[in-house]
């Protein structure tokens, strides 16, 4: 099995692991996403409890699950061993440099972008994810049947300003972490193709960094105005 | 023109350098900046101080050999170029402008300017190379290559070899080049006979020579100066990942 760990060891494994997890990650916005439109009904929340009720209870969801919180780790060290070795690579800086001539920003920055994002994972799993699972979550009862009302939380969550200022930075990130990163994935696994790379990058740079993070940046928005009122 | 200079001085390898400034009074906006270094150095030899060491050879932008990293751009402002096929017309007059060597572990200071870049040769023996017998001149038009195949074999096999790819990635890696060797070789029916183990061997020698991984920032193909398209790098993914999955080589 020596060439497996070589393999995944070496500089092209190494962004082949990156690839994977990052893409698989971008495919669970799509379904996050879907999922947190709920909020927006009107409802006070039930169709949202019913969905998260569903995804802590559907066998399939809970072992995607797994393989999720493993692409989240695995993406996390990697990019971290990756970020040392390209760093160690040029030891000795140049006096004087001009990158932006010559490579979009958000390319040359993942490392700082995915820190980012990681502190924000871990804010948002510990209010949410961590009380549905463990905490203490208030119950609410649609047609005789008790849910964990989770939408209370959120409402408690994003009533506060800073939160909200913390979500909308964060998806700030995670466009530009997309803008580049969803294309930079096909690349590293070696799928380009003039039919196949300019939908892509058009998928990459409209869908992923632009109407993904709007829609989830409007979430905490929404929420808020309307806790306060205002909407 | 009146141009100021920084340039990286460093005795050699084991010293530490820093940027030393020289001013230039008559230089001519049609002169090369390899000609504009020249004048210098007539200069510090006239007063006894030593030259400055810079790589140079063909002068016309095939060897490869000219690196020098120009106002924070490897082989200066213009792009598609290298440093001898820089005028100094592409700068003002009263311009500073700052020269320091290609910076990669892969490629330590010899003295100044020079950078090592025997790294690149290791990689080329390590499998950019056909063993076939491709027979002589006239064998060649027996192999019958469409011409689509034969023009991307030839924009990748353009490459010289300069390292400009390495010099401006912020990861100092040597993808591009890298990729170009394993490209221009892959797409020809010559080629195919080692074409995974050349995959495996270079990308495992590009590794072990210290060079960086590949952010896909582009970088490397804006200075290039034979403009090597970023779709090598993809074929060279996949030659790798084809061959680690496929070839009978189990020690890794
Ligand atoms: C957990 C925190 C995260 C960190 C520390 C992180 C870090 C990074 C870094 C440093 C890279 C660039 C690697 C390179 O230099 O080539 C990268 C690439 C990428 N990231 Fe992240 N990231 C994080 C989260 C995410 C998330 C949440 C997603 C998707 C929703 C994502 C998707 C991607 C994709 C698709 C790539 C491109 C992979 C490639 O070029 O092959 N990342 N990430
Ligand atoms: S790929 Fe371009 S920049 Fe890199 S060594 Fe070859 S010619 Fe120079
Ligand atoms: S001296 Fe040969 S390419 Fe510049």
């Amino acid at each position: 099995m020596a060439w497996v760990t070589q393999t995944l060891s070496s500089s092209l494994g190494r962004k082949v692991i990156m690839s994977l997890t990052g893409l698989f990650l971008s495919s669970f916005l799509i379904v996050h996403m879907a999922g947190n439109l709920q909020l927006f009904k009107g409802d006070n929340g039930r169709a949202f409890n019913e969905y998260t009720y569903f995804m802590t209870h559907n066998p399939v969801i809970i072992t995607v699950s797994y393989l999720l919180y493993t692409s989240i780790l695995a993406h996390a060290l990697m990019a971290w061993v990756l970020t040392r070795h390209n760093q160690s690579s040029r030891p000795v800086k140049y006096a004087y440099s001009r990158p932006e001539a010559n490579s979009p920003w958000s390319s040359r920055n993942m490392g700082i972008l995915g820190t980012v994002l990681l502190l924000f994972i871990i804010i948002h799993m510990r209010t949410f994810w961590y009380e549905m699972h463990f905490g203490s979550v208030p119950m609410a009862e649609y047609d005789g049947k008790q849910y964990k009302d989770l939408y209370a939380v959120v409402k408690e969550a994003f009533s506060q300003w800073w939160y909200v200022l913390l979500y909308v930075i964060s998806m700030v990130a995670i466009g530009f972490h997309l803008a580049h990163g969803f294309q930079s994935g096909f690349q590293s696994l070696g799928i380009r193709h003039t039919k196949y790379t300019p939908m892509i990058e058009f998928v990459g740079r409209y869908f992923f960094a632009l109407i993904i993070p709007a829609a989830f940046a409007a979430m905490p928005i929404y929420v808020f105005l309307q806790v306060h009122g205002i909407i | 023109m009146k141009i100021n200079l920084k340039v990286w001085r460093q005795k050699n390898n084991n010293t530490e350098g820093k940027l030393v400034e020289y001013q230039l009074d008559k230089i001519s906006p049609d002169m090369s900046f390899l000609e504009m270094f020249d004048v210098l150095n007539g200069e510090l030899t006239k007063k006894g101080e030593e030259i400055i060491a810079f790589d140079h050879d063909c002068r016309e932008g095939i060897c490869g050999s000219c690196s020098m990293y120009i106002n924070g751009r490897a082989h200066g402002p213009q792009t598609g170029a290298t440093t001898c096929q820089l005028h100094m017309r592409s700068f003002n007059d009263g311009d500073t402008i700052v020269v320091e060597p290609w910076r990669s572990r892969a490629f330590p200071v010899i003295k100044d300017l020079m950078v090592d870049r025997t790294a690149f040769d290791r990689v080329i023996q390590s499998g950019g190379y056909v063993s076939v017998n491709t027979g002589s001149a006239r064998d060649a038009n027996e192999t019958l290559i469409p011409r689509s195949i034969a023009d991307e074999a030839m924009d990748a096999a353009q490459c010289i070899g300069c390292g400009a790819c390495v010099a401006a990635c912020k990861n100092a890696s040597a993808m591009l080049f890298v990729a170009a060797k394993v490209s221009h070789m892959a797409v020809l029916p010559q080629g195919q006979a080692e074409s995974t183990e050349r995959a495996e061997r270079m990308v495992a020698q590009m590794d072990a020579e210290g060079f960086g991984a590949c952010s896909f920032t582009g970088a490397c193909s804006v200075e290039c100066p034979k403009s090597i398209s970023l779709d090598h790098i993809a074929r060279m993914n996949r030659e790798y990942l084809g061959a680690k999955l496929t070839s009978t080589n189990v020690q890794g």
